[in-house]
C-alpha cells in the first residue's frame, strides 16, 4: 500500500466516494470547509451530486431527500452548523434514513471561536434533536482513521438505517498524516425501501410521522431494539498498554494521541498507566471499562470540553472506581506535560508503580 | 368567453389512477379524505392526480408532503412518497430530483409551511432553478394548528394570534410569493390561480397540469400558487368560503401568470454518465500506481530519527509550506510523519505556525509542545516559542541579531538574515527554504533525494523548484559555515 500525506478533512471525502457516497450537500464553516471544498471537486467527477446549500438547515434536509432517494449521502459541519442540523438529524433518525455527518468541532457555545474543542460531545452523542433516537458516533484520532471510519460510517448507516456522525476536532481535521486508501470502490446500491421515482419503488413511503400513539410507540420500540443490536455489535475502542494498568487514561480524538505520548513517558518513569480510547462514543464501550476496572485503581478522563465525556465514563463505571478529571477548553489543548504532571500526582496518591522488573524493562 | 372555457373543460368523474383505491388514513372512512368539507385541498389533490394520470408519470412521481393539513398526502397519492420537515420540502425535493433526475418531484406545501418557516428553502430552490414542481396552497392562515396568523394573512383578518386582526404595523403586509419569486431569473413558470368559482377552478386545473408538464419536459422550476378556501378556520360555510376567495382574497392576491419562460428555455441536458467504478481511485488521486514509492534512500537514516519541529512566522512567509516539505520528505524517506497547522483566521491575520514530527517510530502525538528545533521566521514567533525549545535543541532564527533577552544557555542558535540572503538568491520569498536547508543539514535525518521529491510534489512551478533547490543548498552551506560541529549536535537533538 502506498501512503500519501493528506489532511484528515481531505481524506474523508475520498474515503466517502470510495465507500459509494454520491451526494454531498453542505455549508462552509471553519474548520470543516476543506471537506466541502474537496467534495465540490470530486463529487461531480465521480458521478455524484455536490450542492452548497443556503444553510445547514437546508443541507441536512437535502440529505433527507437524497437518502430518501436511496443515495449514500453526507455533509460536514462544525458546532454551530451541527446545532442547526439537529432538526434534520431527528427527522432522519425517525424516518430511518442513513447518512453520514462529519462534525469537525470548534469552540463554543455560540460563535465561540475556531479553536479545536470537543464540546459537541453532548449535542452529537446524546442527540440534540427532539425525540427518542440515537446516532452512532465514531471518533477518529488520525488522518488514517478519518478515512477508515468514514467508510465504516457508511456501512453502519446503511446497516442500521440511521444517521452516523464522524466526530472529530479541528486538529484531527486539519492535520496531515500519511493515509492509504482501498484500491477498489464500493458500488452504489439502491435500497429496497428507497423512493427512487421508479415503478418498483412506487409503493414506498418515507416519513417520521406516526399519528396513532400505539403506532409511534411500536416504532420507537423498533428503533430501541435496533440500537440494542448496535450496542451489542458495533462498540469499538482502542486499548493502549491498558491490560495491566492501574491508572487508566480515557480520551478520544486528538486527546487520545496526547494520552499515548503520556502513557509512553509515564511508563518509562515507572508509573503503571494505560489508555482506553473510545472509538465509538455511541455505542459507548462499556465492556472495556468493566474489564479494565477489575485491575485499575483509578480512571482519568481528559477532554477538551466541560465534563461531557466524563458523564459516560461515570455511567459506565457506575461507581466501581474513582474518576479523575483534567480538561482544557476554548481551543487550548491539554499538553502532554500537563497530563503527565497530573498522572505523576495520581501515581503518588494511588500507588500505581509498575512491578520492579517491568520498570527496569521500561528503562532499558 | 365563459362558455368557451366550459366547453373545453372535461369534468373528470371517478378516481384518478394516481389515487389509492382506499385511503388508510382513518379506519372507518376509507372512501373519504381527512380534509374538512369545502376545503380546497380535495380539489387540488384531484387536479394533481389527474395531471399525473394524463402525463403517464405515476411510477416516476415523488410527492413531497409538508407539515400542515396536507401532511397526509401520502395516504391518497399512489406514487413515491416522502414526508418532509416543516418548510423544508423544497430542500428535500431538490435532493430527490438531483439524485434521481428521471423522477418527477412535486413539492406540495401550504402557506405557513412555504412562506414562513420555509421562506429560505423555497427562495433558494427557485433561485437555483431546481427542476421541480411546487404546488403552493394559500389559505391565508395556519389551519392544521388551529388558525394562527401566517405571513399570507390579509390585513385586518382575524386569527387566533391576531385576535384584533392583522395590522401592518405589527405583522407587516401579506407576503406575495409569486411576485417575489418573479424577480428571480431562474424560475420557468409562476402562476397564481384560485378556487373561488368554476372558472377559476378550470384555470387552476390547467395551471397545475402545465407546471407538472414543464418538469416532464425538463424545463425547470415551476410554482403554482392556489388561493384556497378553509371554511373551518375562516368560520364560514363551504359556499361562503369559496366566494371569499374570489371576492376578498383575490383583491390582495391578484391571479395571473407572473413568469413564463417555457417557450424560451431549452430542456436540460442529461448528466454525464458516471465513470467506471475501477477508475475512482485514479480520479480521486489515491490510486497506488500514481503514488510515489516510499524511498528508503541509502543516504538517509531510518533508525533513531525523532524530530519535533515547530515552525512559526508571518502569514505569507511560507511557514506551512516549509513544514509540509519537511513532512513530505520524511514520508518519501520511509519515515513516520505528521504536520499540524495553526488554522482559521490566524492564516489571514498575520501569524502562522505548524507542528512537524518526523520519526522512525509511529507518532503518538502530532502536537509539538517542546520542539527540538524551532524555526522562527520573525521576532514575535521567536518570543512566543523560544522558551519551549528542549534543552540541547536548536533555534533557527531569521534575523541578524538574536534578541538578548531570548538567549538561553542550553539551546543552540543559528541567527542569520535569511530573508536578505534569499533575496540575494533571487527572491526574498525563498527564505523559508534557506531556513529549511539549515534545518536539514543540522538534523541530517533526511536524504537530499527525498527533499527534491517533496519539493517537486508540492511546488508546481519549475522556476520555483529551481530557486527553492538553490535556497536549500544555500541553507545547508550556511549551517555548515556557522556550525562545523553540526553532525555531533544531531545526535543530541535526535
Amino acid at each position: 500500500m502506498h501512503k500519501q500525506l493528506m489532511k484528515g478533512n481531505e481524506a474523508i471525502v475520498r474515503a466517502a466516494i470510495l465507500a459509494g457516497c454520491r451526494g454531498f450537500y453542505g455549508y462552509p464553516i471553519t474548520p470543516a470547509s476543506e471537506i466541502t471544498e474537496a467534495a465540490a471537486v470530486y463529487m461531480p467527477k465521480t458521478g455524484g451530486v455536490f450542492l452548497q446549500a443556503e444553510s445547514e438547515v437546508a443541507a441536512i434536509n437535502m440529505l433527507y431527500g437524497a437518502s430518501s432517494a436511496g443515495v449514500r449521502v453526507m455533509t460536514a459541519s462544525s458546532g454551530p452548523g451541527i446545532s442547526l442540523m439537529q432538526e434534520g438529524i431527528s427527522y432522519m433518525a425517525g424516518a430511518e434514513l442513513p447518512c453520514v455527518i462529519a462534525d469537525i468541532t470548534r469552540g463554543g457555545p455560540g460563535l465561540g471561536n475556531l479553536g479545536a474543542e470537543q464540546s459537541d460531545y453532548h449535542q452529537v452523542v446524546k442527540g440534540g434533536g427532539n425525540g427518542n433516537y440515537r446516532t452512532i458516533v465514531l471518533a477518529p484520532h488520525s488522518a488514517q482513521e478519518m478515512a477508515d471510519l468514514t467508510a465504516l460510517a457508511f456501512e453502519l448507516a446503511d446497516r442500521y438505517r440511521t444517521p452516523v456522525v464522524v466526530l472529530a476536532d479541528g486538529f484531527v481535521g486539519q492535520m496531515m498524516e500519511p493515509v492509504e486508501f482501498p484500491q477498489t470502490a464500493v458500488a452504489p446500491k439502491l435500497p429496497a425501501w428507497a423512493v427512487a421515482g421508479t415503478a418498483e419503488s412506487r409503493g414506498n413511503l418515507i416519513t417520521s410521522l406516526h399519528m396513532d400513539i400505539n403506532d409511534l410507540e411500536a416504532h420507537l420500540r423498533k428503533l430501541e431494539a435496533k440500537y440494542k443490536v448496535a450496542e451489542a455489535n458495533e462498540t469499538r475502542a482502542e486499548e493502549w498498554f491498558a491490560e495491566d494498568a492501574e491508572i487508566v487514561l480515557v480520551g478520544y480524538g486528538i486527546v487520545g494521541r496526547i494520552l499515548k505520548a503520556v502513557t509512553a513517558e509515564a511508563r518509562a518513569e515507572g508509573i503503571n498507566v494505560g489508555l482506553l480510547r473510545p472509538i465509538t462514543l455511541y455505542p459507548f464501550p462499556n465492556a472495556n471499562f468493566e474489564r479494565l476496572a477489575k485491575r485499575a485503581k483509578v480512571f482519568v478522563v481528559v477532554e477538551m470540553s466541560n465534563g461531557q465525556l466524563i458523564e459516560d465514563v461515570r455511567l459506565s463505571l457506575n461507581g466501581a472506581r474513582p474518576v479523575e478529571f483534567l480538561n482544557r477548553m476554548g481551543g487550548n489543548v491539554p499538553s502532554h506535560e500537563e497530563v503527565l504532571g497530573f498522572v505523576r500526582a495520581l501515581a503518588g496518591q494511588y500507588g500505581a508503580a509498575l512491578a520492579a522488573e517491568e520498570e527496569q524493562m521500561a528503562h532499558v | 368567453m365563459c362558455s368557451e372555457m366550459i366547453s373545453e373543460f372535461e369534468v373528470s368523474h371517478g378516481r384518478p389512477k394516481a389515487f389509492y383505491d382506499r385511503y388508510e388514513r382513518k379506519e372507518e372512512l376509507k372512501h373519504l379524505t381527512h380534509y374538512c368539507p369545502g376545503c380546497g385541498h380535495g380539489n387540488v389533490h384531484k387536479m394533481l392526480a389527474k395531471a399525473i394520470d394524463d402525463l403517464g408519470i405515476q411510477d416516476r412521481t415523488v410527492l413531497i408532503s409538508p407539515v400542515g393539513c396536507s401532511v397526509f398526502g401520502y395516504y391518497y397519492f399512489d406514487v413515491g412518497n416522502v414526508q418532509a420537515a416543516h418548510g423544508r420540502a423544497p430542500a428535500v425535493a431538490t435532493a430527490v430530483k438531483r439524485s434521481r433526475p428521471e423522477s418527477v418531484v412535486i413539492s406540495y406545501q401550504g402557506d405557513g409551511d412555504l412562506t414562513a418557516i420555509g421562506a429560505a428553502e423555497i427562495l433558494h430552490a427557485a433561485n437555483r432553478g431546481e427542476s421541480v414542481t411546487v404546488i403552493f396552497v394559500n389559505n391565508a392562515v395556519y389551519s392544521m394548528t388551529g388558525g394562527q396568523f401566517a405571513p399570507t394573512t390579509l390585513i385586518g383578518q382575524k386569527s387566533t394570534t391576531t385576535p384584533e386582526g392583522r395590522s401592518a404595523a405589527n405583522e407587516g403586509y401579506p407576503l406575495h410569493v409569486c411576485e417575489l419569486l418573479a424577480t428571480l431569473e431562474a424560475p420557468v413558470y409562476l402562476e397564481r390561480v384560485g378556487l373561488g368559482d368554476n372558472r377559476q377552478i378550470m384555470q387552476a386545473n390547467r395551471a397545475i397540469r402545465k407546471a407538472v408538464e414543464n418538469q416532464v419536459k425538463g424545463l425547470g422550476f415551476s410554482l403554482i400558487e392556489v388561493l384556497s378556501p378553509c371554511p373551518t378556520i375562516w368560520k364560514m360555510s363551504a359556499v361562503e368560503a369559496q366566494h371569499w376567495v374570489r371576492d376578498v382574497m383575490e383583491k390582495t392576491y391578484p391571479l395571473g401568470v407572473f413568469k413564463d419562460r417555457t417557450k424560451e428555455v431549452e430542456p436540460r441536458a442529461a448528466a454525464k454518465p458516471a465513470p467506471a467504478l475501477e477508475d475512482l481511485p485514479r480520479i480521486l488521486g489515491v490510486a497506488d500506481e500514481d503514488q510515489p514509492e516510499g524511498n528508503p534512500h541509502p543516504s538517509g537514516r531510518r533508525e533513531g530519527v525523532d524530530l519535533h519541529v515547530r515552525v512559526a512566522g508571518f502569514g505569507g512567509q511560507g511557514v506551512l509550506l516549509l513544514g509540509e516539505v519537511l513532512a513530505e520528505a520524511g514520508l518519501d524517506a520511509g519515515l513516520e510523519v505528521s504536520w499540524l497547522p495553526s488554522y482559521g483566521p490566524e492564516m489571514r491575520s498575520g501569524t502562522s505556525n505548524c507542528h512537524v514530527r518526523v520519526s522512525s517510530d509511529p507518532i503518538d502525538s502530532p502536537l509539538v509542545a517542546l520542539p527540538d528545533v524551532l524555526v522562527a521566521m520573525n521576532e514575535p514567533s521567536l518570543r512566543k516559542f523560544d522558551a519551549s525549545v528542549k534543552p540541547g535543541g536548536w533555534v533557527i532564527y531569521n534575523g541578524e541579531t538574536f534578541p538578548e533577552d531570548c538567549i538561553r544557555e542550553d539551546v543552540h542558535v543559528l541567527a542569520l538574515p535569511f530573508t536578505h540572503l534569499a533575496d540575494e538568491l533571487g527572491d526574498a520569498r525563498a527564505a523559508n527554504m534557506v531556513m529549511l536547508g539549515a534545518l536539514l543539514e543540522m538534523s541530517g535525518a533526511l536524504p537530499q533525494e527525498s527533499i527534491g521529491a517533496a519539493l517537486r510534489r508540492l511546488v508546481k512551478h519549475a522556476k520555483w523548484v529551481e530557486l527553492d533547490e538553490r535556497a536549500l543548498t544555500k541553507g545547508r552551506e550556511l549551517f555548515r559555515e556557522a556550525s562545523p560541529a553540526a553532525e555531533e549536535e544531531v545526535c543530541h537533538a535526535g
